[in-house]
């Protein structure tokens, strides 16, 4: 068990200054990100990006902001899990949280910070009858974790996108049947790929069902069938399958946090102005995840939200407890 | 007017006839959202990330800027498309337009 002051969940801009901002509170802090490093989206998707509107910074990368970010939590010692999703939150004692992730990691903290940003990324499911019945390893997943569990095995993989074309190369020589059914009449991904594609479709170690949409998947417990559609020729045909995989991309959602009982309102979560907290006692989104008349999903104002989150939590943390806020010109950066 | 854009959004019900600025630098995401469509999330806030803003359009289409590969890709993971799929968050409101025509996917 990992214990902290604050879990912040998200390390991305925002939940990085947090750390500064509850550090000059002498406040700990423990992150937790899916991804596998900190810098959410600004390092995962446009790292090389300007930035433009960072007070004192005409223009900054948006890696050199997160490496600057870091820098500046460094004193603080924070502490990180990343490649782990939140899944569950428990209230205990009336007070604290445990927190706990996907891999099983559990974080004790007395205040939970939600600094999650666009959310999770998971993946997008197709509008297929049936398909729910179906999840949870009974035959239908949308995401491959590990390849070998469809050795010898009959896979139908549902998309068009690199991804799926990744995956059905893959997949080709471990599958003993590999269909892939895609909705137009061409792939798009690289050409590398969908060359190594057709290549493989010649040499009959994968089915190419072009023109096509999943209709229907059935079965008793376990997926037995997927009805596929030809679109062009109104032709149905049913496969025989043990695995369906539909890759359809990824979508930002807020996961299980939309189950913790939270606030939300069009898949971000309702906060306070006040000191950015949440409808639970303890609980505070900050960033891009929180939503309040006149917002503005901007880092910077996300940067204001972890400061006056910070000063809330500390008395939150310290009831009654008499604090004078310092000026780090004054006092400058004392570290742990 | 000469800075305005229609916009038609088509629907079961109908059409309905909205007016864009030219000359805002406003993409059709941003315009769909500040007017109420909730079915447009534009969650990703515009960087061709997420295709929660995708639609149809039904008029203007070869106006419109060219794709870019990000756009291309994420619309080619999407379950259903059509031949006039876009990213609402692709399409410049800009004087290249006079008006648009578009629907939005259930």
């Amino acid at each position: 068990m990992i214990t902290t002051d604050i879990a912040i969940i998200g390390a991305g801009p925002v939940g990085l200054f947090a750390i500064f901002e509850t550090g000059l509170l002498k406040l700990r802090c423990h992150l937790i990100d899916y991804l596998p490093q900190a810098g959410g989206q600004l390092t995962e998707i446009y790292p090389k990006k300007p930035i433009y509107d960072i007070p004192g910074f005409p223009t900054i990368q948006a890696q050199e902001l997160i490496d600057k970010l870091l820098k500046q939590a460094e004193p603080f010692k924070p502490t990180f899990t990343f490649g782990e999703r939140v899944e569950s939150l428990i209230k205990i004692k009336d007070k604290d949280f445990i927190i706990t992730t996907h891999l099983g990691t559990k974080i004790h903290a007395q205040v939970v910070v939600i600094a999650g940003g666009l959310g999770c990324f998971e993946p997008r499911k197709p509008e297929v009858i049936g398909l729910e019945k179906f999840e949870n390893e009974k035959g239908i997943s949308y995401m491959i974790i590990d390849p070998e569990k469809y050795r010898n095995k009959k896979v139908v993989l549902a998309g068009g996108g690199d991804s799926a074309l990744d995956w059905a190369i893959h997949l080709s020589n471990i599958a003993s049947e590999l269909t892939l059914v895609h909705r137009s009449e061409s792939f798009r991904g690289s050409p590398h790929s969908v060359n190594q594609v057709i290549k493989l479709t010649e040499e009959k170690k994968i089915k190419v069902l072009l023109h096509s949409n999943l209709k229907e998947v059935q079965g008793k417990k376990m997926l037995e069938n997927v009805t596929i559609l030809n679109t062009k020729t109104n032709d149905v045909e049913i496969i025989q399958v043990d695995y369906l995989i539909p890759l359809f991309g990824l979508s930002p959602k807020l996961g299980p946090i939309a189950d913790w009982g939270l606030n939300i309102d069009k898949n971000a979560i309702e906060v306070n102005i006040q000191d950015y907290s949440t409808n639970e006692s303890g609980i505070y989104a900050i960033g891009d995840i929180n939503t309040y008349q006149n917002k503005l999903k901007l880092i910077l104002c996300g940067f204001h939200e972890a400061a006056i989150m910070a000063h809330s939590a500390y008395k939150y943390i310290n009831p009654g407890a008499k604090y004078t806020m310092k000026y780090t010109t004054v006092s400058g950066v004392n570290s742990f | 007017m000469e800075n305005n854009i229609t916009v038609t959004i088509a629907n079961s019900a109908g059409e309905i006839n909205l007016e864009a600025p030219n000359d805002m630098g406003l993409n059709l995401m941003e315009f769909l959202k500040a007017n109420d469509y909730e079915q447009i999330e534009g969650t990703c806030f515009g960087i061709a990330l997420c295709a929660t803003c995708h639609v149809r359009v039904l008029e203007s289409f070869p106006l419109l800027k060219k794709q870019i590969d990000e756009e291309i890709l994420l619309l080619e993971t999407l379950p259903v498309i059509f031949e006039n799929s876009r990213l609402s968050c692709q399409i410049e409101l800009n004087k290249n337009l006079t008006k648009i025509k578009i629907l939005i996917p259930n």
